[in-house]
């Protein structure tokens, strides 16, 4: 499980340029990660790719978080 | 200059005689095309005539299902969409007090409703590769009005406002977003206007004639080339002048 995790802040950190140990889970996309809403719209994207779920609109509004991310793809992730 | 090799791009309406125009403009230029449009004789012939980097993906944009396998189509034949030429149009004209609502919607749907709809499936694979093209066929009319046209300067004001947004969402990523708004050219379109009305609409032109569809398809090659990058958000008017915007 823990393997989901960070595959999640890999992601993260790829995409966003952060460092890696500024992504915690409780770390915000937004607030405390500097992303812009199209970042988020990109990260969202990238989780559907890696790890071969959809993730509908309306789930998709509600991850805003690193936490939120992992707790959604443990939830519905065959393939992880 | 205005080097397209590798590019791929999706046209629609490709059928008709600016789509037409804009297809082979961009594959002369390196690019593959696809070809759309309702009409699959036409857009056969035009594939058969360019021969390589060419395929036809035929769709109907009338309806959200078709728009959307539209898009599916055209990157699997292409395997990616780089540039998208929102060109489809059409018309049905009638003075608003007897115009059906049927007549503004087919209108709305196809010239503006599908080129979000494409566009919002393009974009995906845009953002991801950082590079993209939308080039969005509007008209002067959009700009100017026209009596009759209720339903047609809507549509094409509307993909104007649209293509702002887009751009201001989509420029961080490399993708632009721009209008070419052409006025009167020798299409299929413009010869449905009787004499009279071609008489009436020569004054009205500094040019004093009307444009051709390759004038057209030559501000499309550059605002979807490499060059054009940091042009986003713009219309480009070619209309021999009759409007300066």
């Amino acid at each position: 499980m823990s393997d989901i995790a960070e595959r999640v802040k890999k992601i993260v950190v790829d995409h966003l340029g952060v460092e890696e140990s500024k992504v915690v889970e409780n770390a915000s996309f937004i607030d405390d990660l500097g992303a812009d809403s199209l970042d988020t719209v990109e990260l969202v994207m990238a989780f559907e790719e890696e790890f071969g779920v959809e993730i509908p609109d309306d789930a998709a509004e509600k991850i805003l978080s690193v936490k939120d991310a992992i707790d959604f793809i443990k939830a519905n992730a065959s393939a992880a | 200059m205005f080097d397209l090799t590798g590019k791929s791009a999706l046209v629609t309406g490709a059928s008709g005689g600016i789509g037409a125009s804009i297809a082979r403009a961009l594959h002369a230029q390196g690019a593959t095309v696809a070809l759309s449009g309702t009409r699959v004789p036409p857009l056969e012939a035009l594939a058969a005539d360019l021969g390589e980097r060419a395929f036809v993906v035929p769709g109907n944009l009338a309806e959200a299902a078709s728009t959307e396998q539209l898009a599916k189509d055209a990157e699997a034949a292409l395997g990616k969409i780089d540039i998208l030429v929102n060109n489809a149009g059409l018309t049905r004209d009638q003075l608003a007090m007897r115009m059906k609502d049927d007549d503004w919607q087919a209108v709305l749907d196809v010239n503006l409703t599908a080129a979000f709809r494409l566009s919002r499936a393009a974009m995906r694979g845009m953002m991801k590769r950082r590079w993209g093209r939308i080039v969005n066929i509007t008209s002067v009319v959009g700009v100017t009005g026209n009596p009759g046209q209720a339903n047609y300067a809507a549509s094409k004001a509307g993909l104007i406002g649209m293509s702002k947004a887009l751009a201001a969402e989509l420029a961080s990523r490399n993708i632009t977003v721009n209008c070419v708004a052409p006025g009167f050219i020798t299409t299929a379109m413009t010869d449905a206007l009787n004499d009279e009305q071609k008489q009436k609409l020569l004054p009205a032109i500094p040019a004093a004639r009307m444009g051709e569809p390759g004038e057209i398809a030559a501000g499309v090659v550059y605002l979807a080339s490499e060059e054009a990058a940091y042009v986003t958000g713009q219309t480009l008017h070619i209309n021999g002048g009759m409007a300066m915007i």
